[in-house]
């Protein structure tokens, strides 16, 4: 763990960024935190004194308890910024508001923002750490690494596998951070949706693109169902939601051609019988829930490796 | 306001002429062109030995931010940047707080530029009042004040009728429409140029085709109703257009900025916000069709579309951040060393576009070395090399995305009617 140097040194803004020895790190340092889960008394003291600033200019649940959560079991100490009721509100700039929150205290920022860019912008003001818990349509580097994570946990090396990830690309930051994290990794990934929702030139990033979602399941090893949100529609991106399902949706019908072990994935919030059936959201094939799981190993092992604990580590 | 240039290699596209000569410059006008002139007693001398002597620069696209911002620019503060810039001439949008759409308004512009700016500066007027599409201005009486052209530059006129009729109705003083063309439907929340970048960076796209559909329309509508400039053209196939156009004896003309040929959509890698502009910046091919239109003459002009913002719109998310950039400090450089430098301009033909030809399409008499004509002069040295720093530019806003270049051509002087306003490459006053 300690051979590679400089790795997930100060910020981790994308999966873009870094390299595949550092997704790998952060992976393996994932798996020994997911053991803590499994203690008498589930926390470390790996980071005590600590602070860790959550800034979630977008609402969140899951990715912003799942960080609270990781930093409690660290023992770093927290500070939930609601933005609603925040000087943001009264205009105060994203720079501003940073630096403000640095000086109180705060070692590392982790930030939810609607345009993207916004955490690099804070980082580039910063000398915390800045942790982008997702940024408009860019990255979710987090949840890339929780997706990797799931999936290397339920078959091993990656290398060579078949991914599909379905549903609203152009809109997903999702998508993206599992695209640059798994093509790293060297496996195949496929992205399927309707035309309106793939974003121009995206084969650039070393996927392929189809429209045709039954040619792609058939010999996929995992699918990664994304959100459709129903923002989209109304606005020529897509007809109808019922249509979506009928030409898009993953049912117990169009995974009867598909491989006998394939693992079905969704980042949540699950819209029932509009991306994904309950039969199959509840079914043999979804992971859904190990990957809120270990999403929370998978924070810890980032703050961990970011708030200066790898010395300790290696100890 | 008395002055001889001696020894320069003076250049004017519009007379074609293109030799080592002295200029006499006798009351605020150009008396003679020739070799072996002699200053008459006390006049000042100005050795241009081994410099460039051409017409002053025109510009035909800025934003002066005055009425409504004087903390990103005022006519004083962009004046003075234009004449660093070897600017004698600027002509400023309408798209001000309020935007200039009177009479009154031109008046405005003119008697404070008169009073205030140290270049000359002419007002272009909103084709429509509020800059909304919807009704017309009154152009006659706006010509009168001083008006040189008409544009709701910021904002496309996307109602054809109101296009229609503003060409129509502008013939009978034969003054100029310059279209803005951007089909907002297209655009709509976009942020950059609709591409690989804007992909993987997680920005809404605008397509190249926004642009390019208004032209198409906007050359239809010229050719039934009569003459259009097109402002800065940033895309292939709309170079394509234009040329096809004038093939076809369509009047109309275009500009592009330096922007356009210089810089490319990666440029908004790491969210980049100097680098966010309207139209965005395009692709390679992009870049190189308008590097060709420009060389083809499908492309008359070169303007800046210098559009100053403050730090606080740019120094915050891309998603937030203002479109638009300086140019008057780093045009005529960018020119030399990019187009002319690289062989793909001849420094007649560039100098035409940044010249006479702005000049005949805003129909003012500059532009233009020659005996009897406005003695508004630069003097480059072709060969200076030099490091943009915003931090020395005259403009009061210093968003440029090309703060640390080095680039080759320096502007040393600046002359307005015989006076001096720059020297040695700095404001004289």
């Amino acid at each position: 763990m300690n051979k590679v140097k400089g790795l997930l040194k100060k910020d981790l803004l994308g999966l873009r960024d870094i390299s595949c020895e550092e997704i790998n790190l952060a992976l393996d340092t994932a798996s020994s935190m997911k053991e803590v889960f499994f203690r008498p008394v589930p926390k470390v003291p790996a980071l005590l004194g600590k602070s860790i600033c959550l800034l979630f200019y977008e609402p969140s649940t899951r990715t912003r308890t799942s960080f609270e959560a990781a930093a409690k079991m660290l023992s770093a100490s927290i500070t939930n910024v609601a933005i609603a009721q925040s000087s943001a509100q009264k205009g105060e700039t994203l720079i501003d508001t940073v630096k403000n929150l640095e000086v109180m205290g705060h070692q590392a920022f982790v930030i939810r923002h609607k345009m993207s860019g916004a955490p690099l912008l804070a980082s580039k003001n910063l000398t915390a750490s800045v942790i982008n818990a997702g940024d408009g349509f860019n990255e979710h580097p987090t949840q890339g690494l929780l997706d990797i994570f799931t999936m290397r946990e339920k078959k091993g090396n990656l290398k060579g596998k078949k991914i599909v990830i379905v549903g609203d690309i152009a809109h997903s930051r999702v998508a993206r951070s599992n695209i640059w994290g798994l093509i790293k990794l060297g496996a195949k990934v496929s992205v399927v949706g309707p035309p309106t929702l793939i974003p121009k030139d995206i084969e650039k990033m070393g996927v392929k693109v189809n429209n045709n979602i039954d040619e792609e399941l058939e010999d996929a090893d995992f699918i990664n169902v994304l959100r459709i949100q129903l923002e989209r529609m109304g606005k020529g991106l897509l007809p109808s939601l019922e249509e979506y399902h009928m030409i898009y949706g993953i049912n117990a019908k169009r995974l009867e051609k598909c491989k006998k072990d394939i693992v079905i994935m969704h980042p949540g919030p699950i819209n029932r019988g509009v991306e994904i059936s309950s039969e199959v959201a509840d079914g043999p094939y979804n992971v859904i829930l190990d990957q809120v799981q270990n999403g929370v190993a998978v924070r810890m092992a980032v703050l961990f490796l970011l708030l200066g604990g790898r010395q300790n580590a290696a100890e | 306001m008395d002055l001889l240039i001696k020894s320069g290699r003076v250049i004017d596209p519009a007379t074609s002429f293109d030799d080592k000569a002295d200029v006499l410059v006798i009351n605020g006008k150009i008396k003679a062109i020739s070799k072996k002139l002699s200053a008459a007693k006390n006049m000042p001398t100005l050795d241009a030995d081994g410099l460039l002597v051409i017409p002053g620069l025109i510009d035909m696209h800025c934003h002066l931010r005055d009425p409504g911002d004087p903390e990103e620019e005022t006519i004083v503060s962009g004046t003075r940047s234009a004449a660093l810039g070897g600017f004698t001439s600027i002509a400023c949008m309408a798209n001000t707080l309020p935007p200039i759409d009177s009479p009154a308004l031109i008046k405005y512009i003119t008697s404070k530029a008169r009073m205030e700016g140290i270049i000359n500066v002419f007002p272009i007027g909103a084709v429509s009042k509020g800059l909304k599409g919807e009704e017309l201005v009154e152009i006659g009486r706006m010509i009168q004040e001083g008006a040189v052209a008409f544009s709701d530059d910021g904002q496309p006129i996307m109602n054809s009728e109101i296009m229609r009729r503003a060409l129509e109705y502008v013939r009978q003083f034969d003054a100029t429409i310059i279209s803005h063309c951007e089909d907002l439907g297209l655009t709509k929340g976009g942020l950059m140029n609709e591409s690989y970048t804007s992909t993987v960076l997680g920005l809404k796209g605008i397509p190249s085709l926004a642009e390019e559909t208004m032209v198409a329309r906007d050359i239809m509508l010229a050719k039934e109703f009569g003459r259009l400039h097109i402002a800065h053209v940033s895309s292939k196939k709309s170079v394509e257009l234009i040329r096809g156009a004038k093939k076809e004896g369509i009047n109309i003309t275009a500009e592009t900025c330096p922007h356009y040929f210089t810089l490319t959509e990666e440029e908004v890698e790491e969210f980049n916000t100097d680098a966010k502009v309207n139209p965005p910046l395009r692709s390679e091919k992009d870049l190189e069709a308008v590097v060709k239109g420009l060389k083809d003459g499908s492309i008359d002009v070169i303007a800046t579309d210098h559009a100053p913002h403050r730090s606080e719109e740019k120094n915050i998310e891309f998603g937030a951040a203002a479109n638009g950039m300086v140019g008057f400090e780093t045009a005529l450089a960018l020119v030399l060393t990019e187009l002319v430098g690289t062989g793909f301009l001849s420094i007649i033909n560039a100098i035409e576009k940044m010249t006479v030809n702005p000049a005949k399409i805003l129909n003012i008499k500059k532009g233009v070395l020659k005996e009897g004509w406005d003695a508004d002069i630069a003097v480059i040295d072709p060969n200076a090399e030099w490091t943009v720093d915003v931090n020395k530019f005259a403009s009061k806003s210093k968003n440029s995305p090309y703060h640390g270049w080095t680039l080759k051509g320096k502007v040393l002087y600046t002359i307005v009617g015989g006076r001096i306003i720059v020297k040695d490459g700095k404001l004289a006053f």
